[in-house]
């Protein structure tokens, strides 16, 4: 994730010790004075992420990371940077809760406060990883997708997959797209801050660049003052919520294993879709067709993907590390088209691919 | 139109959100005018400010004026001027805040902003009391006195800011009330200038919450109180002690230097290159 970070254009870093995360932070701290960039270790979470927003806006690509006492923490000012449409990546490494919970087992207990954690109607995007690997390519990604759609990215790791060790392999002159956010060309005296363009997306100055404009948590107008004006209020919300829905298909990914002639499809994510790719060849060889869905988008929720996989399959099961968070996404989707059964565990250990099997067994 | 207007209006964002929400008599609009004064006098250009603030009478002030301005959320303006500083240092970063944002929901962030010392200048605009949300007790309000959540008197004590910013670490802390307005000049002149952590406390009334509730009379009444209760620092170090107890001290508290968090930092990056070198 550092590395991914570093490789994005990540200049800047402020975050606060906690398990499991704080790995992130000590290596940032080495790596981030070497490329001229900034590590700051602040006195809580509330202001390492407005430390975040703040160098966000004067210009540099920053980040933080945390886990769940810390991304509760978060919450407020996660808000502020989704309405004044400030770039920025927050790293959520789950850990068992409620409250301090297990600070050293996993969980996935945070995807739903990831969807609605900060309060109003907002749109988020939230990225996971499975792989090492993955964590790397899901924060470049989560950084360009933060640029290029000026909105706060999460991207929600489990702890299993935070303390990975794995092998992983970087292709000669491997190219990696990196988008910057897009600035305004035109005169200072011409530019709208908050203009509702065609993609929903207005250009971005940053401070002290010579276009003075105000950035404001309250709802404000296209020129970014507060506004109470109905006529003002209802095209700027749908603007926020437009700039993400209108380009679901550059923000959603999946990975589809085996579901080509599958009857029943596993929905994982995180370190679970180990366990159940693992399922899955152990199902084949018994001669089970069985198929993963592996979510890398969690938010924006896939319905296309789980549409696709109901096609043919007409039993899912979604195990997770929570009491049933996306499962109730799954069954909401797929509109009683499959049967949906769920494989919940919150004892702070993994999901084995034998309790998987053990479930496919169940319900077949 | 007298000079000193027209230099406002320089500043001024007059053609956009006005009328202000401010009370007819409020000290906002005094501070205001002396940190625009101030800013006039050392020459900044209007890039060069990014004016900070968080929730409150105090929050709205960045919007009336044509710098780049930041509008947080309650009491984490240091921590999003903090990240403007550091991400770039050629910028000037002045923190207003209100006394809830400053020693309420924002007093962590203030003590280690303070201890960092971190290149901003914090304006807190102390009014002893939360007066947008209606007159609550705030963390200034004195003992005894009355808001509408102690309505049978406040039982604890008050914060005093410009001694906790100087026992925090803050390198330059000054304190003037909006009934003096020329030394307030003088103040956030200096405190711009202060290289680290520059605090303002400005003594303010809100004749509007606080001053009703406690039949203080009006805004002219509160501001002959603090006329008659400011003590300069200087003529305070020959007077007794049972004598300045309803005071208030006003001048300059702290002056002095430390290492600057953005200066040794630079430093920290060149043992960092240095490391990966070797």
């Amino acid at each position: 994730m550092v590395e991914g970070a570093l490789r994005a254009g990540c200049r800047f870093f402020a975050g606060y010790p906690i398990t499991p995360a704080t790995e992130i932070s000590e290596v940032l701290s080495v790596k981030l004075p070497r490329v001229n960039g900034t590590f700051i270790q602040m006195e809580d979470e509330i202001a390492s992420i407005g430390a975040v927003i703040g160098a966000s806006l004067a210009g540099v690509k920053a980040m933080t990371a945390t886990s769940g006492p810390g991304f509760s923490l978060m919450q407020e000012n996660l808000g502020f940077a989704v309405i004044a449409e400030i770039p920025c990546v927050i790293v959520n490494v789950m850990r068992g809760g409620p409250s301090t919970g297990l600070p050293t087992f996993p969980a996935q207990g945070d995807v739903m406060q990831a969807r609605w954690g900060t309060h109003g109607d907002h749109p988020i995007i939230v990225l996971s990883a499975s792989t090492v690997r993955e964590c790397y390519d899901m924060t470049v990604r989560a950084f360009n997708l933060s640029e290029k759609f000026r909105t706060p990215v999460i991207l929600l790791i489990d702890e299993v997959i935070a303390h990975m060790r794995e092998k992983i392999v970087f292709l000669e002159n491997e190219e990696k797209e990196i988008f910057n956010r897009v600035k305004p060309t035109m005169p200072p005296e011409w530019y709208i801050p908050y203009e509702n363009t065609p993609s929903g997306v207005p250009p971005m100055a940053n401070f002290g660049e010579g276009y003075r404009y105000h950035v404001t948590g309250l709802t404000h107008d296209i020129r970014g003052f507060p506004t109470l004006r109905q006529d003002e209020i209802g095209p700027f919300i749908n603007r926020l919520h437009r700039k993400i829905s209108a380009h679901f298909s550059e923000i959603q990914s999946a990975e589809y294993f085996q579901t080509e002639d599958a009857e029943i499809t596993l929905i994982a994510y995180g370190c679970v879709a180990r366990s159940a790719k693992r399922a899955v060849i152990e199902a084949r060889e018994k001669g089970l067709r069985v198929g993963l869905l592996k979510l890398i988008t969690l938010w924006p929720f896939m319905r296309i993907a789980v549409e696709k996989v109901i096609q043919t399959s007409k039993v899912l099961i979604v195990p997770e590390m929570n009491m049933g968070q996306i499962s109730r996404e799954v069954k909401r989707v797929s509109r009683g088209m499959a049967r949906v059964f769920t494989l919940n565990k919150v004892d702070g250990t993994i999901i084995t691919p034998s309790e998987i099997f053990n479930r496919i067994r169940e319900v077949i | 139109m007298p000079e000193v207007t027209k230099l406002i209006h320089k500043y001024l964002r007059h053609d956009k959100k006005f009328p202000h929400v401010w009370c007819p008599g409020c000290g906002i609009g005094i501070m205001l005018g002396a940190l625009i004064r101030a800013i006039d006098r050392i020459g900044y250009e209007k890039d060069e400010i990014v004016l900070v603030s968080g929730i409150g009478c105090s929050g709205r002030l960045p919007v009336y004026v044509d710098f780049n301005t930041l509008h947080t959320t309650h009491g984490r303006a240091l921590t999003f001027a903090t990240g403007i500083k550091l991400a770039k240092p050629s910028l000037k970063v002045i923190v207003i805040m209100g006394d809830g944002d400053a020693v309420a929901i924002g007093g962590n962030h203030f003590i280690h902003a303070a201890r960092r010392n971190i290149d901003v200048t914090a304006i807190i605009l102390n009014n002893s009391i939360y007066g947008m949300t209606g007159g609550q007790n705030s963390p200034t309000t004195p003992y005894g006195m009355r808001s509408t959540t102690t309505t049978y008197s406040n039982i604890e004590q008050s914060f005093r800011i410009s001694e906790l910013a100087v026992t925090a670490g803050a390198v330059f802390v000054g304190r003037g009330t909006v009934y003096h307005a020329k030394l307030l000049d003088s103040l956030m002149e200096k405190a711009f200038l202060k290289q680290g952590f520059s605090v303002v406390e400005v003594i303010a009334h809100c004749h509007t919450q606080y001053g009703r509730q406690n039949r203080l009379g009006s805004a002219v009444e509160m501001m002959q109180w603090q006329r008659d209760h400011a003590i300069p620092v200087e003529k305070s170090l020959k007077m007794k002690s049972e004598e300045l107890e309803d005071k208030i001290l006003i001048g300059v508290l702290v002056d002095k230097e430390l290492p600057v968090y953005q200066d040794e930092y630079e430093k920290i990056r060149d043992r960092a290159r240095a490391a990966m070198e070797k």
